[in-house]
């Protein structure tokens, strides 16, 4: 089937459908029949089987039931194809259970789907996998994402992306699956693995949405639907809730993040009538909730911010001194350089470029920071602040000369070239 | 068949766009965009990339442990690759007619660079025997 034809089969069914039923299908198969890769296999079959025919045939009145059929058919002709190799019978008997031969009555169950959902993210996100490893993973088999969707995604060609998925599925089997539950720190610490592949997953995305790609498979979006689906699973965590509120209140300005050619335009000179307000609400409502928990983490703080900068009617109305108490206080949460150098911005625009670019003569001693490009981006922007062009100039095209994406390049170009004009 | 049309900068120094006047930046780079899209549309395009300035590249070779061997920066008068195109067309004319038109690419003043664009076949499948 060509492409075409299969995105227009897919326009014709419920949106999400066959994404939001993957991982529950397949919850119940490796429950069923343990082995992870097998099964992973047969239910994206089954996923492709279905996009096939469903636009053609209607609807069935299961779609669970159905795709758990037809998976189960695909898996039992795997095996057969696998055990005419070897010797007949044995390998059936080992993969499937002699007490789970039967289908489970639990299958209907909510609770133990939630823990399958679960189960099958922390698997994918094991932090034993490679974070490239993990993304293609989760998108395939919880995200329910076509090895070709994901290749387009990340461009590299599908057998690259296939070999990838194949070898995380490996990875996987290596290190054993746990079948319980963690609890307590042991939950909290996978559930921050996951909370980290689907915001890579999301921050791809979003940058990807500036290079002006024609075809490129909606990250962001996925990321949001999957962290919707995890928010779900966890619905009392604050830290899910505030990556969910983080990635909406992101997205939500994405409209107003490119110019017309495809450049980037900053926070302050976006149009913010572009800007998404049931995005925003909701985002506002998330990390609202959230953070009276006491539960304080570096995703709801991060929302936070985000929060007050979406809320600002206008660039000049933003509630700098709020923003800066926010990033002092993700710095104590999270060691993280970047983190600082934002820090170091809404320092000078609370107390003038001047103090901002002290605090950025401190920062430039961190090793990890010294000869970053965002260091000599930012101090650019201060020194423009502070009304000094030569040495602005000077930083933008040592900040564009330094980084390795073509369109923050262009805008660091533009900045200095703006500045350089003899007036 | 396929070709890469490769543009190709000299000297390690920074990029001449680099200190260009905005006007002509943003038309080169408009220039660029429209370029890669117009390709795409004519079912012509299969990649396209711009490359990091030299400044962060190394030359590397195997090390006598197989290590990977630092040789230290290039020579000042060294021309480097800053992107290439890898098209998909009929014939060897089409290929240099795309070539002619990036090294057309506006410059300083909106001029045509007229940057040498070096156009090469990729190696194809073996015939099909008849």
């Amino acid at each position: 089937m060509t492409d075409a034809a299969e995105s227009d089969h897919l326009r014709r069914l419920p949106p999400h459908l066959l994404r939001d039923l993957a991982p529950r299908v397949l919850g119940v198969m490796v429950r069923r029949y343990r082995d992870f890769a097998v099964c992973e296999d047969a239910v994206q079959e089954a996923l492709i089987a279905a996009a096939e025919q469903w636009p053609r045939e209607g609807l069935p009145d299961d779609p669970r039931a159905w795709l758990i059929r037809v998976a189960v058919r695909r898996l039992t002709d795997a095996v057969r194809a696998e055990s005419a190799r070897r010797h007949r019978e044995e390998l059936t008997v080992s993969l499937v259970p002699p007490d789970e031969q039967i289908a489970l009555a639990a299958d209907a169950a909510g609770g133990s789907e939630r823990d399958d959902t679960l189960d099958l993210l922390f698997m994918c996100c094991h932090p034993t996998l490679s974070p490239a490893s993990a993304i293609a993973l989760t998108l395939r088999a919880v995200g329910g994402l076509t090895t070709v969707e994901i290749a387009r995604a990340f461009m590299v060609p599908e057998a690259t992306m296939a070999q990838r998925i194949s070898r995380a599925k490996q990875s996987i089997e290596a290190t054993g699956r746990q079948f319980e539950m963690p609890a307590g720190e042991e939950l909290a610490a996978r559930l921050g693995a996951v909370s980290h592949v689907l915001y890579l997953i999301f921050s791809e995305g979003y940058a990807a949405s500036t290079g002006g790609e024609l075809i490129r498979t909606d990250l962001s979006g996925e990321a949001i639907r999957l962290t919707r689906m995890l928010r779900r699973l966890v619905p009392d965590d604050p830290e899910v809730a505030g990556l969910l509120a983080l990635m909406l209140l992101t997205d939500a300005r994405r409209a107003a993040r490119t110019g017309p050619a495809g450049e980037i335009v900053p926070l302050d000179r976006q149009d913010r009538s572009l800007w998404n307000p049931s995005a925003i609400a909701e985002g506002v409502a998330l990390v609202s909730q959230a953070l009276p928990r006491r539960r304080l983490g570096p995703y709801q703080v991060q929302a936070a911010i985000a929060a007050v900068h979406d809320e600002a009617p206008s660039a000049e109305e933003t509630d700098w001194p709020q923003i800066l108490a926010l990033y002092q206080l993700l710095g104590r949460l999270s060691d993280n350089p970047v983190v600082a150098l934002n820090e170091a911005i809404a320092v000078a625009m609370v107390h003038g470029p001047a103090a901002g670019l002290q605090k950025l003569d401190a920062l430039a001693a961190d090793p990890r920071l010294a000869g970053h490009h965002r260091l000599e981006a930012v101090r650019g922007h201060l020194l423009e602040r502070a009304g000094d062009r030569s040495g602005a100039v000077a930083c933008y095209r040592r900040a564009a000369a330094g980084t390795a994406s073509l369109a923050e390049r262009d805008y660091l170009l533009i900045q200095a070239a703006r500045l350089d004009e003899p007036r | 068949m396929k070709y890469m049309l490769m543009m190709n900068h000299p000297g390690t120094g920074p990029y001449t766009v680099m200190s260009w006047p905005e006007e002509d930046l943003k038309r080169h780079i408009g220039f660029m965009k429209t370029f890669a899209r117009k390709l795409a549309a004519a079912g012509e395009l299969v990649l396209a990339e711009g490359l990091a300035t030299p400044a962060q590249a190394k030359l590397i070779r195997a090390g006598k442990n197989g290590q990977p061997a630092t040789e230290g920066v290039f020579p000042e008068s060294k021309e480097f690759l800053v992107g290439f195109w890898i098209v998909d067309v009929e014939t060897p004319a089409r290929a240099h007619a795309i070539a002619a038109e990036a090294s057309a690419a506006p410059g300083k003043g909106g001029e045509p660079m007229s940057i040498p664009i070096e156009v090469r076949q990729v190696m194809s499948p073996p015939p099909v025997e008849p």
